[in-house]
C-alpha cells in the first residue's frame, strides 16, 4: 500500500518550486499558483505535526528493525500467552468454586486436570510468565517506538480494509499495554484497578491474542521481507559513522528524511537486549531462590525478602484476620468424610498421626517461589480415617474470614498424591503464623494460593 | 463466485481472506469481552484499555521523545552532524566524543527500571505490599537511587575513557584530515 499520497506530491511539488523560478520567470506564476493550491491541499489533507512524514526524524525507523523486533516478540509473547493460560488450568477452574474468572466457556476449551508432577510445572510456568514479560517490557517498548509514526499516517483510513486493520491494531497494541501494565502492577500488590485482576488479566489476553493473530497472519510476509533486507551480522558490525538509513518501504517506517544518527542500529539493538537482560537479571532471583534472591533488587520477594529463617508469604495472618484465639488451644481441624464420619483434631493430635516429609517447591502467581522441606499428616491419610479411600475431591477451608481464596477445590490426583499433606512443621520447625498455623496444605505443582493456610475444615468426597 | 470476490476487493481494499480473518479475530474479541460484560467489569476495562494506549502513544512516546530531543539540543556536540568523533573537534569547542549516549543509556535504564517498579519505589503499594508480605517498601528507594548512581558512575568513567582513547588518537594524527576512527556505542 503506497503511502506516496497526494499530500506528499503537494509536498515535493513546493520544495520544486524554487527550482522552477530560477529556471523560467515565466514559470514562476504558474508554480506559485501550483504550490498555492497544492498547500491549500495539504493543509486540508494533512494537519502538521507529526502527522507529516518529515516530522519523523529517525533514521534507525526501517521495516528491517521493525521486523526484527517483531521477531523477537513474536517468539517471546506465545510464551508468555501460553505460560498464562496454563496458569489459568493449575487453579483447576472446572471444580466447584474454583473459578475466579466464570463465562466465555467456549475459551476453556484447553483445561486440563492439573497434574502434581513434576513439582515444580507451576513454579517454572509462573516464573517465566512474569520474568519473560518483564524481560520483554523493552522489546515491546522499541516496537511500538519504531512502528509509531503510523499512528499519525495520513489518511487515518484508506479503505474499509484499511479502517478494520487499524481497530484490530487497537487490541494488538491497547492489549500488550493493558496486560504488561496490569500484571506489572498485580505483581508489587498496587491494587488500584477498578477490577477483578484474574478477569480483566486473562479476557485482556484474549483480546490481545485475537489481535496478534491476525496482526501475525497480516504482516508475517512483511515481516520476513524485511528480515531479508539487511544482514544481522552485517549491522552487528556497523559503526556509528558507518549507520545509513534503511531503504524506503511502502509503509513509510523509513521516514522521508531522516536526520543523522547518533547511535548505531548495533547500538541500540544493544541498548534494548542490554535493559532486557538487566531486568531478567534484576528479577529473576525471586523465582530461583537460594542465593539468587539476592540479586533481585526490585522484585517484590527479591532481596526485600532474604531474612534468616524466613520465606517470602503473600499474605500475613494479621491481612487474613487470623487471632491468637483462632490458632490457640481452641483450635480444631473438622475433618468430613462418608455421611456421619467426622472427626474434630486438636494441633496435638495431628502431630501424633503419621507424619511424611518433603520437600516442594511453594510458587506464586506473582512468580517467586522457593523450595522447602514440609512435614505434616499426608491427606490421603485424613480421608482413610474418615472411611474415604479413594477420594475424588475435597473442600479445603481456612480460619480466615473472607477472601477469594478461603476455600479451595482440590482435584482427585491432588489429593490422592502420597506427597500431598497437612503441614504442620517448615524447615523443621511449627509452621510461622503468616505461614499457616496451625496447618495449611501443600500440593505439589499447585498454585501458592490453592495450598491453603490456617486450614480449619477438610471435607472429602468418595468416588461414586 | 470470482466476480463477487472481486466486488470485495474493489469495494473493501483486500482480498475476501482479509476480511475473514479480520472478523474472526473480532469475534473472538468479542466473545472475550462478553465474560468481562456478564462480570460487570467491562467499564473499568474499557477505561484502562483506552488510556494504556493514549497513555503510551500519547503521553509516554511524547514525553521520553521531547526528554532525548532536548537533551541533544542542550548537549554540547549536538553540531557535531551525526556525533562521530572528529579530529580537530576539541579545537572548535566540540567535544572529542559526543555525550549523548552516555546519558541516554543510564538514564534510559534507570527510567525504565521506575516506569516497571514505581508503586514499590514510590512506595505507592506500601500498605497493600505490607499487608502481602509483611515487607516494608522503604528499600526500593534507595535501591533505586544506588542502581541510578553506579549507572551513571559507569557511564562517566566509560565516557573518561573514550575521550582518552580519542584525544591520544587525535595527538597521534594531527595532519590527518577527515573523519577518524568513529566512536561507537
Amino acid at each position: 500500500m503506497a503511502r506516496e499520497t497526494a499530500a506528499h506530491k503537494a509536498v515535493s511539488v513546493i520544495r520544486a518550486a524554487p527550482r522552477a523560478a530560477a529556471r523560467s520567470a515565466q514559470r514562476v506564476g504558474a508554480a506559485i499558483r501550483r504550490s498555492a493550491v497544492a498547500a491549500r491541499g495539504a493543509a486540508l489533507r494533512q494537519p502538521p505535526g507529526p502527522f507529516q512524514p518529515r516530522f519523523w526524524r529517525s533514521p534507525l525507523r526501517g521495516r528491517w528493525l521493525t521486523s526484527l523486533l517483531g521477531l523477537v516478540l513474536l517468539v517471546g509473547l506465545p510464551v508468555i500467552a501460553i505460560t498464562g493460560l496454563l496458569s489459568y488450568a493449575a487453579y483447576n477452574p472446572r471444580l466447584h468454586g474454583n473459578d475466579q474468572t466464570p463465562g466465555a466457556t467456549l475459551l476453556k476449551f484447553f483445561l486440563f486436570s492439573w497434574p502434581t508432577h513434576p513439582a515444580w510445572l507451576y513454579r517454572v510456568d509462573q516464573g517465566v510468565h512474569v520474568t519473560l514479560g518483564l524481560a520483554l517490557l523493552p522489546v515491546v517498548l522499541a516496537k511500538l517506538w519504531s512502528v509509531l509514526p503510523n499512528l499519525f499516517s495520513w489518511p487515518p483510513v484508506r479503505s474499509p480494509a484499511h479502517a478494520l486493520e487499524r481497530l484490530s491494531l487497537v487490541m494488538v497494541v491497547g492489549g500488550v499495554l493493558f496486560e504488561f501494565g496490569t500484571g506489572i502492577l498485580n505483581i508489587q500488590d498496587f491494587y488500584v484497578f477498578p477490577f477483578s485482576f484474574y478477569t480483566a488479566h486473562l479476557y485482556g489476553a484474549w483480546v490481545f491474542i485475537a489481535g496478534l493473530v491476525v496482526h501475525v497472519a497480516l504482516k508475517f510476509p512483511k515481516m520476513m521481507a524485511g528480515l531479508r533486507s539487511r544482514s544481522l551480522r552485517r549491522e552487528l558490525r556497523t559503526p556509528l559513522a558507518a549507520t545509513q538509513p534503511e531503504a524506503p518501504d511502502p509503509d513509510g517506517l523509513r521516514t522521508a528524511d531522516p536526520a543523522p544518527p547518533t547511535v548505531s542500529r548495533r547500538g541500540m539493538l544493544v541498548a534494548v537486549g542490554g535493559a532486557s537482560l538487566a531486568l531478567t537479571a534484576l528479577t529473576v532471583g525471586q523465582s530461583i531462590g537460594g542465593w539468587t534472591r539476592r540479586t533481585a533488587l526490585f522484585a517484590p520477594r527479591g532481596l526485600s525478602a532474604v531474612a534468616p529463617g524466613a520465606l517470602p508469604v503473600n499474605h500475613t495472618a494479621a491481612a487474613a484476620r487470623i487471632t491468637a484465639a483462632d490458632t490457640g488451644p481452641a483450635y480444631r481441624l473438622v475433618v468430613k468424610g462418608r455421611r456421619t464420619m467426622t472427626m474434630s483434631l486438636t494441633r496435638h493430635q495431628l502431630m501424633a498421626l503419621p507424619q511424611r516429609t518433603a520437600v516442594l517447591p511453594l510458587a506464586c502467581v506473582e512468580g517467586w517461589s522457593y523450595s522447602a522441606a514440609w512435614t505434616g499428616v499426608p491427606l490421603t491419610e485424613l480421608a482413610r480415617m474418615v472411611g474415604i479411600t479413594q477420594p475424588a475431591a475435597a473442600l479445603v477451608e481456612s480460619l480466615q474470614p473472607g477472601g477469594p481464596f478461603r476455600s479451595v477445590t482440590l482435584s482427585a490426583g491432588q489429593v490422592s498424591d502420597p506427597r500431598s499433606m497437612l503441614a504442620l512443621c517448615l524447615n523443621g520447625v511449627d509452621l510461622p503464623p503468616d505461614h499457616g498455623y496451625p496447618a495449611r496444605t501443600i500440593i505439589p505443582a499447585a498454585p501458592g494460593v490453592h495450598n491453603t493456610k490456617w486450614v480449619n475444615k477438610i471435607t472429602f468426597m468418595a468416588a461414586q | 463466485m470470482r466476480s463477487l470476490s472481486r466486488a470485495i476487493r474493489v469495494w473493501y481494499g483486500a482480498r475476501p481472506l482479509h476480511l475473514l480473518t479480520l472478523l474472526a479475530a473480532f469475534a473472538l474479541a468479542g466473545y472475550a469481552l462478553r465474560a468481562v460484560v456478564l462480570a460487570h467489569q467491562w467499564r473499568g476495562f474499557a477505561v484502562w484499555f483506552i488510556v494504556a494506549i493514549i497513555g503510551h502513544d500519547l503521553l509516554l512516546f511524547p514525553l521520553y521523545s521531547l526528554a532525548d530531543l532536548s537533551a541533544r539540543r542542550l548537549l554540547p556536540g549536538w553540531a557535531a552532524r551525526g556525533g562521530a568523533a572528529r579530529p580537530g573537534a576539541a579545537a572548535s569547542g566540540q567535544p572529542l566524543v559526543p555525550v549523548i549516549n552516555y546519558i541516554r543509556v543510564p538514564a534510559g535504564f534507570a527510567l525504565l527500571l521506575l516506569l516497571v517498579w514505581f508503586p514499590l519505589i514510590l512506595g505507592l503499594s506500601a500498605a497493600s505490599y505490607r499487608r502481602a508480605s509483611g515487607l516494608a517498601t522503604d528499600p526500593y528507594l534507595w535501591r533505586w537511587v544506588a542502581v541510578t548512581g553506579v549507572l551513571f558512575a559507569l557511564s562517566a568513567a566509560s565516557y573518561a575513557l573514550a575521550l582518552r582513547r580519542a584525544s591520544a588518537r587525535a595527538r597521534r594524527a594531527p595532519a590527518t584530515a577527515g573523519p577518524g576512527k568513529p566512536t561507537v556505542l
